[in-house]
């Protein structure tokens, strides 16, 4: 038997790696397959990084609001 | 400060008092609601829609529906969280109006591998970092029509959970699923936009 991932392993549960959501057994396994693979290292990264340029492309959060739509939203409660 | 006696009335922490006073139509209450809520509920309706008119105009829809709807409110949900479930389905609606037909199928961002588990058609590593700050216009772009391409359920998720940072749960429960379906939908949907951002030269070489 042998402990050993496949890519293909470890790509389907990156989200748990990458959330830190194992246990400390599969963390080694993927830590021991990353340090002999680096497709799956450049995979990782870009799999980090897709979400983050998404988030940095669509930047500018919650700011108030226009004070005519609160009115707008107001006027149909009084 | 604490201890002091306010003449304006205390904000209500109590979900079940506010709810109270919101069917009442007390107007303090409606208007500390309103002010509160309305930002995020905007920028919520902006990650779906691109034309600010559009955006607003849902968000009052949005308003209008969540107060109609307060006396079937029976306390499943944080008031906070049911609003924002009003503002995603009315967004998401009049996107459909609109039709994508920028989309593509899951199936083809998603890795291919061989049968011995190794990953199919590698290519180099890209040209910029996670934590990239996207200097130019350009670059924004880009990504945003990546984004695009998303089929609309996975670039829901990834807009609610990765962008707008909601918890897992409250999204789960906006978008009427299971915790496990919209985990599975979500790693499907950061690889999904991984490849689509792979075809981009800029970001990838040697495309
Ligand atoms: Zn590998």
């Amino acid at each position: 038997m042998s402990s050993e991932l496949t890519c293909k392993e470890l790509i389907d549960f990156l989200d748990d790696y990458v959330a830190g959501a194992q246990t400390a057994q599969a963390r080694a396994a993927f830590e021991a397959h990353l340090s002999i693979c680096p497709e799956c290292v450049d995979y990782l990264a870009q799999y980090r990084a897709a979400p983050r340029l998404a988030r940095a492309a669509l930047d500018g959060g919650a700011h108030a609001a226009p004070e005519d739509l609160i009115q707008a939203i107001l006027k149909t409660r009084r | 400060m604490s201890g002091v006696q306010d003449s304006a009335p205390t904000p209500m922490s109590d979900e079940s008092n506010l709810v109270r006073a919101l069917r009442a139509r007390d107007p303090a209450e409606t208007e500390r609601f309103v002010r509160s809520q309305s930002p995020r509920a905007l920028s919520l309706a902006r990650r779906f829609l691109r034309n600010e008119e559009d955006a607003r105009e849902v968000v009052q829809e949005a308003f209008l529906s969540f107060f109609r709807s307060l006396d079937e409110f029976r306390g499943q949900a944080a008031l906070s969280t049911w609003l924002h479930r009003i503002v995603v389905n009315s967004a998401l609606m009049r996107r459909r109006r609109a039709s994508n037909r920028l989309e593509r199928q899951i199936d083809d961002l998603l890795p291919k591998f061989d049968e011995t588990g190794h990953r199919l058609s590698v290519g180099p590593a890209w040209a910029i970092s996670a934590d990239e700050q996207l200097a130019t216009q350009e670059l924004r772009d880009i990504v945003r029509r990546r984004i695009e391409e998303l089929p609309e359920s996975y670039r829901i998720v990834l807009i609610l959970r990765d962008i707008e940072q909601l918890d897992s749960e409250v999204v789960a429960e906006m978008l009427e699923t299971t915790p496990n379906a919209l985990k599975t939908r979500l790693h499907r949907a950061r690889q999904a936009l991984r490849t689509l951002l792979e075809e981009e030269p800029s970001i990838c070489p040697r495309n």
